[in-house]
């Protein structure tokens, strides 16, 4: 099992790496590429830049300086997190691969917020789900619809199948972004509500109705548009969420033992400096958490 | 106080007969987020004696899930005077439970 897998390379992914790795740690991170960071045109407000930078060499000079180190680097896009079978340890999965670790650093940036679709708030829990792994067991011999198109909702998709009667994939309008088995009905028209029946006077998930009019029945819908963001990992795991940022103690670790989160991920202030920090805490943090293991 | 487990053979007199508000935790052992739900379930039980705290294992009383429309877990329920009056789906931390009795 490895020490410290740390999801995300931005900022706050980079600065977890570097102290970890220096207070004796093993560390890989995890990385789809991509981030916010890379987004940015030009960075003049970071400490110790004589001259302006662009966000994409500031990331790729924070990698670089973390390999230095000897930081293990691995790419690809994180699509599961879970405790491992006993409970001790993290699995990290993704669409090639499983990773173990005894902590995690969630450095993967902020999630956008869920789409507006009417019902989808309101049926949370009545039907629309966030957690395949979660709720499969509920929808045993049902219909169920997944929100999404890439791998990450491929993922949630296959977790339902061996359960469900009949899984749908719902692309909202987009082109699947890989390839879906045919044991999956892709639906590829906009979702315009997630409609409800009323049984026992509770309300449950009962259809979901889309841009053509027309009204596909579903018992559940699992939302897992674009990429598994911070937040749903978290959501997977049991950490805390409150307005879409995950909770963090002062030490960045969250409620599950071992599971620490930094930067745009607990919100406040969204730039690299507060990410540096952040990071340099919760690597700190996990390195010391692992050292108690041993 | 302990916290009381639920069968469909008590449910009806420890949850909807109770003479003070209910606490239901509706769980899974194979549930992460059910896990870490449980300290704070176990917290509730010792810091408030004014409100009973049960739980139902999802798994061997698969009807209490369906009866109370239970689709996602953990799923924390809030009973009064026999009705329910508030569900929380997912990880909450105590304050956030202890709302659903205010």
């Amino acid at each position: 099992m490895m020490d410290i897998i740390i999801i995300g390379s931005g900022p706050a992914g980079i600065s977890a790496a570097l102290y970890a790795r220096r207070a004796g740690a093993e560390v890989t991170v995890i990385s789809r590429g991509g981030g916010a960071l890379a987004k940015a045109e030009k960075i003049e407000n970071y400490y110790g830049l004589a001259e302006p930078v662009t966000g994409a060499e500031l990331e790729a000079n924070g990698i670089a300086g973390a390999k230095r180190l000897g930081v293990q680097f691995a790419e690809g896009e994180v699509v599961g997190l879970a405790m491992n079978d006993d409970f001790a340890g993290f699995a990290v999965q993704t669409p090639k691969q499983s990773y173990e670790a005894k902590a995690v650093v969630l450095a993967a940036g902020s999630t956008r917020l869920a789409p507006k679709i009417p019902g989808l708030k309101e049926l949370e829990g009545k039907g629309v789900s966030y957690c395949a792994i979660c709720d499969a067991f509920f929808y045993r011999g049902k219909t169920v619809a997944v929100l999404g198109e890439g791998d990450y909702a491929l993922h949630e998709a296959e977790i339902l199948l061996p359960h469900a009667d009949k899984v749908m994939l719902f692309t909202d309008g987009k082109e699947p972004a890989v390839k879906i088995p045919d044991s999956i009905e892709v639906h590829k028209e906009k979702v315009t509500a997630v409609e409800a029946e009323k049984a026992n006077g509770m309300e449950r998930v009962s259809g979901l109705r889309t841009e053509d009019g027309a009204l596909t029945p579903v018992n559940g819908l699992f939302v897992a548009l674009g990429t598994a963001g911070s937040v749903d990992f978290a959501r997977k795991i049991g950490a805390a969420v409150e307005n879409n940022r995950i909770v963090a103690e002062p030490d960045m670790a969250t409620n599950v033992p071992g599971l620490y989160a930094a930067g745009d991920c607990t919100g406040g202030l969204l730039q690299v400096v507060k990410a540096a920090y952040e990071g340099a805490v919760a690597g700190l943090a996990a390195a010391k958490y692992v050292k108690n293991q041993k | 106080m302990a916290v009381t487990v639920l069968n469909k053979e008590n449910f009806k007199e420890e949850v909807l007969k109770a003479d003070k508000p209910v606490l239901v935790d509706f769980w899974a052992t194979w549930c992460g987020p059910c896990r870490m739900m449980a300290p704070v379930v176990e917290t509730i039980a010792e810091e408030h004696p004014e409100i009973k705290v049960c739980k139902v294992d999802i798994d061997e009383n698969p009807e209490l899930a369906q009866l109370f429309n239970v689709m996602s877990i953990p799923t924390l329920a809030a009973f009064k005077d026999g009705q329910l009056i508030g569900t929380a789906v997912g990880y909450q931390p105590k304050e956030n439970v202890l709302k659903l009795f205010a």
